[in-house]
């Protein structure tokens, strides 16, 4: 029996909350896309999500799930994952929820490689609350709390995950949807912490703020401000400015912490 | 056969917690806490456990509760600044009914306070830390021996009432070691985690695809608003507060013949029982009730005790903070003082008893 | 009824702790009921430490010493924190190499200076078991427990390795106190 993306949703919750053109749904879809090609068994995947508009994509998966509170996701899958080895745990996370509130979770979280996957809905902004500054708007950008431009510098999520020893790291955005897919089935089957930051629109602020009012001309933007990994690096740096990598950044094998976890206890049993 | 041991009050916890079956504990060292994590990080491999120290405290409370929906019996131990940081998230056990224990080894506060020094000034943020009305269990112990009881009942009131248990010690138990014969395999009750109730699996990883959330919600764990939220709300409130009388936990002494009544709990309940055997030697007609649940509060039992006696002290390492509860429950029927200290050091049995006689002594010019 | 009230006073290091659940365990397996509370400061070393043993035939109910029949001074600090809050008839041992006592404390309490660091330098070659040397005057001046039970304590709560230096180290405290006369 083959199953089919639908099965990995709760249909019956549909449509979702998410604001015409969003591009969360594009994002929720890809991530069922990619457990239906792996096979799994619904019945064997925890989806845990945070506080925030990414924060309700848990609301939609027929697994077991979990709507935890702001930032703290990832620190409540460590538990469930240590509790449950065997059940993929799968964090659908904000990026002022996985890198501002829960920063300190996110980097532990890759320090310790523990097999978790966390796909991150970076929209760039706090979607749920009004617009308001995230770590991860660009400099300059706009926002409810930045009315005159973002002084700050943001996070590169991807550069972050790679710093703090996730081992599988890759990046693209929500016009290439097949590329979601292929990138959560590669860091489901990953064993290690895999981290897939995903691009993705929001109109209703992010966009009207920065006079991107239109969906699919954000999307476009994501096209022409993106170039592969292979192409970045052949560039100069002046060519560089202004352009995003996309692609897997790392994937690589280290121990990984449950295992590590679980083989340290039968050292100590036997002790 | 129960021997004699040598156990500190921490370490009487982490014996307690394995004993009722806590195979997960995760938290964040900080005094006067931190050797129940220190014995569980040896023992609980031993066991097929997990103890695990992570980045802070917020993430030791989060992966208790997502442990917890993994199965498996899970506590955390912090003290005062750790407790602060845990409030969120005990919030989210609270209203998503997740079973879970969580030790607070009290010190004096706020913020950094003294390090460290004994204190009962948890006892409000017990009750009250987390934000909005909500259901919780707090329980505390005086004795070594009852450390380890009291791990175990919390363990098996959170199974039972699916809630969060408190677990409130202070810096002295937790560090005090005594002589103790602790109870052996099978002579307390330990409650296990139901698989399901109504039919409905309660467990991750059982394909009944649970959704969890810390929004108000009905009981297929979606969210609701309105009044189906009130609804929600007064239903886990309600688990606790209509059960109050079947989770009293107290011991009363010489309360029959009593004019002058002692409320204590904890630590300081140890000065008081020196301090009561000394009055009572000397004819002052003392009785003491001894507190070992704290939340949800014995109204009952304070106003039918308050009823009959003359007047109520209550010693605690506080400005005032159960002192309040026990005055709202005596109704005016008889005066309630507060005995606080808070330099740091225990109520002694001394100033118990000075303060008992002073009592007497003026009540008895008021007589004459 | 008997009860002891012990106080072990020095630095965080010292080992006052351990002193005092030896003590205790020692009391423990001759039948006494038995608390120790400890307290230090903020500081892992050298802070100012102290553990507090109570020995009792009865139920201890108050936990904590109120005012020592006991107490042991290894550093000047602890000695002028504590030694005003001992009983007219308590005992007090000092570490004379560490501790200067003042020649108008000539009454009361009865303070012993014995050189207990020194003589653990000395005989076993370290400071480190300092405790247990001060253990073994502690227990000759004042007879708190069986010698049988104290050595057993000794070895069950020191390593295979220091368990002989540390067993040799409770006699040369024993010894000591057969030169011992008032500061």
């Amino acid at each position: 029996m083959t199953r089919d993306y639908r099965q990995y949703l709760r249909v019956e919750k549909l449509p979702h909350v998410w604001c015409p053109g969003c591009g969360h749904g594009i994002i929720t879809h890809a991530i069922a896309s990619a457990m239906a090609d792996l096979q799994l068994d619904p019945d064997q995947i925890a989806v845990l999500g945070g506080i925030g508009c990414s924060g309700r994509a848990s609301f939609l998966f027929q697994t077991d799930a979990m709507h935890t509170t702001h930032g703290r996701a990832v620190a409540f899958a460590t538990g469930l994952k240590l509790a449950r080895p065997d059940l993929h745990v799968l964090l659908v996370m904000g990026d002022g929820d996985a890198l501002g509130i829960g920063g300190n979770h996110f980097i532990h979280a890759c320090r310790r490689n523990i097999d978790l996957t966390a796909v991150i809905y970076n929209n760039a902004i706090y979607g749920q609350t009004g617009g308001q500054l995230a770590p991860t708007t660009p400099t300059e950008k706009r926002s409810t709390t930045s009315p005159y431009g973002n002084v700050e510098h943001p996070f590169d999520i991807a550069r972050l995950a790679m710093a703090a020893g996730a081992t599988y790291v890759a990046r693209t955005t929500s016009f290439d949807f097949p590329e979601i897919v292929r990138f959560v089935r590669r860091g489901m089957a990953h064993k290690g912490f895999s981290v897939i930051e995903v691009l993705t629109q929001c109109p209703t602020y992010y966009g009207r703020l920065n006079d991107l009012r239109d969906p699919s001309q954000m999307l476009y933007e994501f096209k022409s401000h993106t170039v592969s990994l292979e192409e970045y690096h052949q560039m100069s740096p002046e060519e560089q400015a202004g352009k995003i990598p996309i692609g897997e950044f790392l994937c690589e094998e280290r121990a990984e912490f449950i295992e590590s976890y679980y083989g340290l206890c039968q050292l100590g049993r036997s002790a | 056969m129960n021997k004699q041991e040598f156990v500190q009050g921490n370490e009487a916890c982490a014996r307690g917690a394995l004993y009722a079956g806590c195979r997960f504990f995760a938290g964040y060292p900080i005094t006067p806490s931190s050797e129940i994590m220190e014995y569980l990080a040896r023992e609980m491999p031993k066991v097929g456990g997990v103890c695990v120290q992570l980045e802070d405290e917020i993430a030791s409370i989060s992966a208790v509760i997502g442990a917890s929906w993994g199965g498996v019996k899970a506590m955390t131990a912090t003290s005062g600044p750790g407790f602060s940081l845990m409030q969120e998230n005990i919030g989210y056990a609270a209203i998503t009914e997740t079973p879970c224990v969580i030790v607070d080894c009290q010190r004096w506060g706020p913020s950094t306070g003294q390090p460290t020094k004994a204190a009962q000034g948890d006892v409000m943020q017990a009750r009250w830390g987390t934000h909005g009305d909500h259901p919780v269990i707090v329980l505390t112990a005086s004795w070594v021996r009852e450390v380890f009881e009291m791990t175990v009942l919390a363990f098996n009131l959170a199974e039972i009432y699916r809630v969060p248990v408190i677990l409130l010690l202070d810096e002295v138990l937790a560090h005090l070691r005594e002589n103790v014969t602790l109870p052996v395999a099978g002579e307390l009750e330990v409650v296990e985690r139901l698989e399901k109730t109504n039919g409905r699996m309660l467990n991750f990883g059982a394909g009944a695809h649970l959704m969890i959330t810390g929004m108000a919600h009905d009981e297929t764990g979606f969210p609701v608003q309105g009044e189906k939220a009130a609804q929600h709300l007064k239903r886990i409130v309600g688990k606790i507060e209509e059960h109050k009388e079947r989770l009293m936990r107290y011991q009363g002494f010489y309360l029959d013949d009593a004019d002058f009544l002692v409320v204590s709990y904890g630590i300081t309940s140890r000065a008081v029982e020196a301090a009561v055997e000394r009055l009572r030697a000397g004819g002052v007609p003392i009785g003491w009730l001894d507190l070992k649940i704290l939340w949800p509060f014995p109204d009952k039992l304070i106003r039918e005790i308050a009823s009959h006696v003359k007047y109520i002290l209550v010693p605690e390492l506080n400005l005032g903070q159960l002192v309040r509860e026990i005055e709202r429950a005596a109704a005016g029927q008889a005066p309630v003082a507060h005995l606080g200290r808070v330099d740091g050091s225990l109520i002694t049995p001394e100033e118990i008893c000075k303060y008992v006689q002073d009592e007497v002594a003026r009540v008895q010019r008021v007589c004459l | 009824m008997s009860t002891r009230q012990i106080r072990l006073t020095g630095a965080g290091g010292q080992g006052l702790v351990l002193a005092g659940i030896i003590l205790a365990e020692a009391a423990m397996r001759e039948g006494y009921n038995v608390a120790v509370a400890q307290s230090y400061g903020p500081e892992a070393r050298l802070g100012a430490s102290r553990a507090e043993v109570i020995i009792s035939t009865e139920k201890i109910a108050y936990p904590q010493v109120d005012r020592p029949d006991l107490l042991l001074c290894l550093t000047q600090e602890a000695y002028d924190k504590y030694i005003s809050n001992v009983g007219e008839r308590a005992l007090v041992l000092v570490d004379s190499g560490q501790v200067l006592v003042p020649n108008s404390n000539h009454l009361k309490p009865k303070v012993i200076a014995l050189p207990l660091q020194r003589a653990a330098m000395e005989q076993i070659g370290s400071k480190l078991v300092t405790n247990v040397v001060a253990l073994g005057a502690l227990n000759a001046l004042a007879g708190i427990v069986s010698w049988e039970h104290l050595a057993a304590a000794v070895a069950e709560r020191t390593p295979q390795k220091y368990r002989a230096q540390n067993l040799k180290a409770l006699d040369v405290g024993r010894a000591l106190t057969g030169t011992a006369s008032p500061a």
